[in-house]
């Protein structure tokens, strides 16, 4: 510890030369990039440049390998920062392409279908549009297109995102529907809107999702049939006419009597009367808007989360339980699976509380915040509230609601200008027998195979962007290779912030409201490098003051107390009790528990978040993994991740390798191993192709007793590729967390959810560990800095005890090439089934699988054997070029955690502290926190790695991220240095591979 | 119209029929009553009652059913608890209080009499008292007191399923009713207690309409009977200035009601209230 103290100033006073280095090499690749931009859409006015890159960096790749060596050395001595522009060195560009258009179908409230052909790229509101038209719709505002999902859950489609970003995988397929049902149809300008909100309701009403009383559902139903059939004629209308309607989820006859007899009632009532009448009626219904969610509540309870113009309501069962109205409400957040709410305090009362609820999973909270944006922005504001700046890497979710509020459309609508368009009533027949899901399905069915014929090979271009991406990773690790005998590397991935960490999952909105883009108090809570520990307290308080725990206990009933007291006392013998087995559960527990009880458990909690970041400082870290953003244009495999594994406990190689198709990827590992006992800051530019298929970034941190020596020599590296095929766990995982961080790129939420399970388990055991690390006598600290300057490294490790040995293996795969894929397309085959079953939902499973994994790596081989050691255990997981597409399809940010496994390594423990991953529009941050215990010969290390990939677009401007993130990271562990900076730059393929 | 045309408050007391029941002598002894000291003259309660049946059907002109006194039950004059009709339809309770679960009979018979929709609740582990359901003619509030629980509440949102029904709890009193009541369209009677006004806060809050609120000195004062009487138009009955003057002063600030005031000062002595005594139901057709 004392050491590393003393390091510190240096440190911290380097880390800037490198920067600077980094900064110059990457604006000059930006200017690269712009050019050939430029190019491309000279050539091709509607082409994606990324095709022609994607080639082009095949070429480069080739050359690349062949000079890896070369450049390694070189780079190393030399460069700290590479740029590697792929594209300056390429081939002439190719032929445009003709535009690629993709089938897409649309399901009308009248039942019908509405076919088009879209552009690939278009963003949803291009298809909006056309429906619209196609509908002759002017008052759009109030509807919305719905993904068709599995799930009964409504996404809608963002129309200022590309669609197929959004889509992911499914067939283009999607629902017209009402999206904000206005509470006052009357003021609607138009019959043909009110006719569509009719169409809706019939459908809401027909399927149960409005309830309505019998004598409701017999007075809309007689509505209905005068709207569409006119005046009651009894010779026309017999008595079966009324059977082929459906008006109810569960259709009585004497419900249809009823009907009929209503239906006499209404004669002389035009259609447009008849739509009136119903919607009068169906408006007043307590359903009627409300978008309802399921959640838990604090307690666990099932409850339904309902969002409507007027705020939110909460019900169980069929019970209103609780309503809090916009104005009441001053924050909406989420986080991970928990959705907040802060609320403005109440009349006696002084202080704010924040309520939170437990969502299913990460998705729902998310989905369920955007509504909540989307509703209090339609509802309540005058015009949209303009969505964050795009300040450098924001954190959270920047989503806001971007179309037309009430008020505008409103308005819009009083400017109509046109006579009444004549519109055809449909049959309701259709809509009433299709909503009981026969007649839908099967032609959803055959829609499927439709898509699934047309976009089943092109799968991964939907969900990649033709866009260049530009990915930043930053990885500060420090390495260190004894030839032959242990190195340690330490590896430091700065992120922007801890903040990432609560923020990746929570996104926050204010306005009169607050959406909360970020918890700053998560934010804060996690500054510690401990995160882990912490985190069970901290991300529990979230944004509880103790006051509010007062606060709703006042409101609380005596029950209530009861409860919570309850709760607290399990909360504290949970705490105390603490074991391994039930983390899960534990953590489930502090989270569904009332934040006001959090708080005022969070006392003992944060004492013991404290412990444990002490002790997370003088652990080692032991295995961060970190992937980053994998963008591959269509069909191919783009993985821009450098995911990172570091294991430790076993004395190992450091074998800091890349295999990229660019000789610099290399190089970059070769030359922190190089500069041994200095700290290096790479800042490595390069720009990939899809064509490249996977990169990956394998950091093996282990803890080796004796020095650190540098590797050198090729051959030293070579080595190091053969781990990395043997890491090739990483890679499958690795592409998981890629595609995930893509995917909050794009806006995809979905990985998140993936993730913030993980984070969660690993969080819990990551507490584990920290408990098990008290207990270890002897304890090393090893700080890590990266100074970066020029041709000058510098690696300061304090490390007292132990031994430390590093492996950081970057390895990229190139398709088509075959060192690195030899050994296993079989086994990536098998990461991919992996990956795919995490995707339905089964993190866990994932977990399962990657420990062992991690295991293997852990143990302590030598140096050579190593090696070898590593690939038997990872033997399994290997990769294959021609499985990368699928990879890439799926996201994911998996860490692994190798926790209570007692390996041949005996002790060796390896705990993920925390992932998180930040997603804002444009810029995605992994951080990943390792911590490493192991003990040998009675000494015990502990190693934290922290590693912090950034991910973004094209347009993040990578010097400034860079910056910012060493700061931060500086800031909030001053004990920790930066080893390690990595800068990926990655351009997009073109979509070849799909055709 | 039926249905919800009729709805948004303004169809709040309509009233045609109404639902009455003898007391039988057993309430002087054996009625349930949360303060046991207070000796029911039982004359005079009978006195009471047989106004409060008169202003119903003389002086409203509601066509009242009288249903015979049980001396096997003792409460059954309070057939409020036993049935809570909206519209067509009608819910047939199950009583928090055991003793009083065979109340239900007689009132099935007569609201089927009247060809009201019938829902029973069957439930088992579900209770709920008319006395804890407080109907806006907007939405349903119900009271989780002693004689109501969570699942009698969502047999009532089950039956009711137009109209959202939010839960009040309710500690200190016997029902909600115990302390409000509808004295308007849009307007609520609310006693002054602490217990009271936080339930009033609990039902704003619930609720996306926002109600006026008549507040009253006395928590029972609160508890009156609103009535929309076509050729008569509001009409409220209300505890008479005996028993409560100050409760009356505020009553008698409504301007545009028809204030009827009506003692009840035996009938209260075993916690029964005014809108305790009836069931008030609009029957639009006669099918």
């Amino acid at each position: 510890m004392e050491e590393r103290e003393s390091q510190l100033p240096e440190e911290v006073a380097e880390p800037k030369g490198n920067l600077e280095e980094a900064t110059i090499e990457s604006q000059q690749e930006a200017k690269a990039d712009d050019k050939e931009e430029e190019k491309h859409s000279v050539s091709s006015a509607d082409t994606q440049p990324a095709k022609e890159d994607s080639k082009e960096i095949g070429v480069e790749k080739v050359a690349d390998e062949q000079e890896e060596k070369q450049k390694v050395e070189e780079k190393r001595e030399t460069k700290e920062v590479q740029t590697a522009e792929i594209k300056m060195e390429k081939a002439p560009q190719k032929a445009p392409k003709k535009i690629k258009t993709v089938p897409c179908k649309v399901m009308l409230l009248d039942g019908t279908e509405y076919s088009c052909d879209l552009e690939k790229r278009a963003k949803g509101q291009v298809l909006f549009d056309k429906v619209c038209e196609q509908l002759n719709l002017l008052e759009k505002d109030y509807f919305g297109l719905l993904l068709r999902d599995n799930s009964d859950q409504k996404n809608w489609l963002d129309s200022s995102k590309e669609i197929k970003r959004q889509i992911r995988s499914l067939p283009w397929i999607f629902t017209f529907n009402v999206k904000f049902y206005p509470p006052d149809p009357s003021q609607l300008t138009e019959d043909i809107t009110r006719y569509f909100l009719c169409l809706q309701l019939r459908q809401d009403i027909a399927s149960g999702r409005l309830p309505c009383s019998f004598v409701t559902h017999a007075l809309l139903g007689s509505y209905a049939l005068q709207a569409e059939l006119g005046d009651y004629d009894s010779e026309e209308h017999n008595n079966h006419y009324i059977s082929e309607f459906q008006f109810a989820p569960n259709q009585t006859k004497e419900m249809e009597d009823k009907v009929v007899e209503l239906h006499k009632t209404h004669r002389g009532l035009t259609p447009a009367q008849a739509d009136s009448h119903f919607l009068e009626n169906a408006k007043r219904l307590s359903m009627y808007g409300v978008d309802l969610h399921h959640a838990k509540d604090s307690e666990g309870v099932d409850i339904m989360l309902g969002v409507c113009a007027n705020g939110l309501l909460i019900y169980k069962d069929r019970l209103r339980i609780n309503r809090f109205a916009w104005p009441k409400i001053l924050k909406i957040s989420y986080k991970r699976s928990n959705f907040y709410i802060k609320v403005r305090p109440a009349e006696l009362e002084q202080f704010e509380s924040t309520i939170g609820f437990k969502l299913p999973n990460h998705r729902a909270a998310k989905r369920l915040w955007k509504v909540c944006v989307e509703h209090h922005t339609f509802y309540r504001l005058i015009s949209p509230e303009q969505p964050p700046k795009a300040k450098f890497l924001t954190l959270g979710s920047k989503f806001r609601y971007s179309g037309r509020t009430q008020a505008q459309t409103r308005q819009a609508s009083n400017l109509i200008d046109r006579p009444a368009p004549y519109f055809e009533r449909t049959s309701s027949k259709r809509v009433s027998r299709s909503l009981d899901g026969a007649p839908v399905g099967i032609t959803d069915q055959s829609l499927l195979r439709d898509f699934s014929a047309a976009t089943v090979g092109p799968t991964g271009d939907m969900v990649f962007d033709d866009e260049a991406v530009g990915q930043t990773t930053l990885k500060n690790g420090e390495g260190r290779d004894e030839d032959g005998s242990p190195t340690k590397i330490q590896q430091l991935k700065l992120t922007q912030d801890e903040k990432p960490k609560a923020t990746s999952l929570s996104a926050s909105y204010d306005n009169d409201l607050n959406y909360k883009a970020e918890e700053e108090e998560v934010e804060e809570d996690q500054s510690g490098l401990i995160i882990s520990a912490a985190s069970v307290a901290e991300t529990i308080k979230v944004e509880t003051g103790e006051e509010e725990t007062q606060q709703q206990d006042l409101d609380k009933t005596q029950d209530d107390l009861l409860k919570h007291q309850a709760s607290i006392s399990e909360l504290k013998r949970n705490f105390m009790e603490s074991t391994p087995e039930p983390r899960p559960n534990e953590w489930e527990k502090r989270r569904i528990t009332p934040l006001s009880l959090q708080t005022q458990g969070s006392l003992e909690e944060e004492i013991t978040s404290i412990l444990f970041s002490k002790e997370g400082f003088s652990t080692s870290m032991k295995s961060t993994f970190t992937s980053s953003t994998a963008r591959t244009a269509e069909g191919t495999v783009v993985k821009d991740n450098v995911p990172s594994e570091m294991l430790s406990a076993s004395p190992f190689l450091q074998l800091p390798e890349k295999l990229a198709s660019r000789a610099e990827g290399p190089c970059t590992g070769a030359s922190d191993a190089d500069k041994s006992s200095h700290e290096t800051l790479n800042v490595v530019e390069e720009k990939k192709q899809a064509e490249v298929g996977i990169e990956e970034t394998v950091v093996i941190d282990e803890i080796n007793r004796g020095t650190i020596q540098a590797v050198t020599d090729a051959g030293e590296s070579r080595k190091v590729e053969h781990l990395s095929k043997k890491d090739s766990s990483s890679l499958s995982s690795d592409s998981s967390s890629s595609s995930e961080s893509e995917d909050e790129v794009v806006g995809e939420y979905q990985p998140h959810h993936r993730a913030a399970e993980d984070i969660i388990r690993e969080e819990q055991e990551e507490n584990e560990d920290a408990k098990r690390m008290e207990e270890c006598a002897t304890k090393v600290i090893q700080s890590v800095e990266t100074i970066q300057e020029g041709s000058k490294v510098t690696v300061n490790q304090t490390q007292v005890t132990a031994k430390a040995l590093s492996q950081e293996n970057a390895v990229a795969i190139k398709t088509g090439e075959k060192n690195v894929m030899e050994e296993g397309k079989q086994d990536l085959r098998a990461e991919d089934e992996e990956e795919q079953l995490r995707i339905n939902g089964d993190v866990s499973h994932v977990d399962i699988d990657v420990v062992p994994q991690i295991i293997c790596c852990s143990e302590p081989p030598v140096v050579k054997t190593e090696m070898v050691t590593i690939s038997d255990a990872t033997q399994r997981t290997e990769i294959s070029t021609k499985e990368v597409p699928i990879v890439q399809t799926e996201t994911k940010t998996i860490t692994y955690e190798s926790p209570q496994f007692d390996g041949s390594a005996g002790g060796d423990a390896g705990v993920l502290l925390s992932a998180q991953t930040i997603t804002s529009e444009s810029v995605s941050t992994t951080t990943t926190t390792h911590i490493t215990k192991t003990v040998k010969g009675g000494v015990s290390e502990t190693r934290i790695e922290k590693r912090i990939v950034i991910t973004g677009d094209a347009d993040i401007d990578h010097d400034q991220a860079l910056a910012q993130a060493i700061k931060e990271a500086k800031e909030q562990h001053p004990d920790m240095s930066v080893t390690r900076v990595v800068v990926h730059k990655e351009t997009e393929l073109a979509e070849e591979g799909e055709e | 119209m039926a249905g919800l045309s009729s709805g948004g408050g303004s169809s709040l007391g309509r009233c045609s029929h109404a639902v009455v029941r003898a007391l039988p002598e057993s309430l002087r002894e054996h009625a349930l009553r949360i303060e046991k000291d207070k000796a029911v003259d039982f004359a005079r309660a009978e006195r009471e009652h047989q106004l409060y049946v008169a202003v119903l059907k003389s002086k409203l002109g509601l066509q009242v059913l009288e249903l015979p006194a049980d001396e096997s039950l003792p409460d059954c004059v309070f057939v409020e608890d036993v049935a809570v009709v909206c519209e067509e339809t009608a819910l047939i309770t199950r009583p928090g209080a055991p003793s009083r679960r065979k109340e239900v009979d007689a009132m099935k018979r007569a609201l089927e009499s009247l060809n009201l929709n019938i829902v029973e609740m069957t439930d088992e582990t579900a209770t709920l008292d008319g006395g804890d359901v407080l109907f806006t003619g907007r939405e349903f509030f119900v009271g989780l007191s002693k004689r109501t629980n969570q699942r009698g509440a969502e047999i009532l949102a089950d039956t009711f399923k137009d109209y959202a029904v939010s839960t009040v709890p309710v500690y200190d009193s016997l029902h909600l009713k115990s302390f409000c009541s509808m004295a308007g369209p849009n307007l609520i009677a609310i006693g002054s207690t602490e217990a009271a006004q936080k339930a009033l806060k609990t039902m704003q809050q619930m609720s996306d309409h926002r109600y006026d609120k008549l507040t009253v000195p006395d928590d029972a004062a609160a508890n009156c009977i609103y009535l929309n009487i076509p050729g008569k138009g509001h009409v409220l009955l209300h505890r008479a200035p005996e028993e409560y003057p100050e409760s009356a002063k505020v009553f008698e600030k409504l301007k545009d009601h028809m204030l009827i005031p009506i003692a009840n000062t035996e009938m209260e002595k075993v916690d029964g209230l005014l809108t305790c005594c009836s069931v008030l139901i609009n029957k639009t057709s006669e099918l």
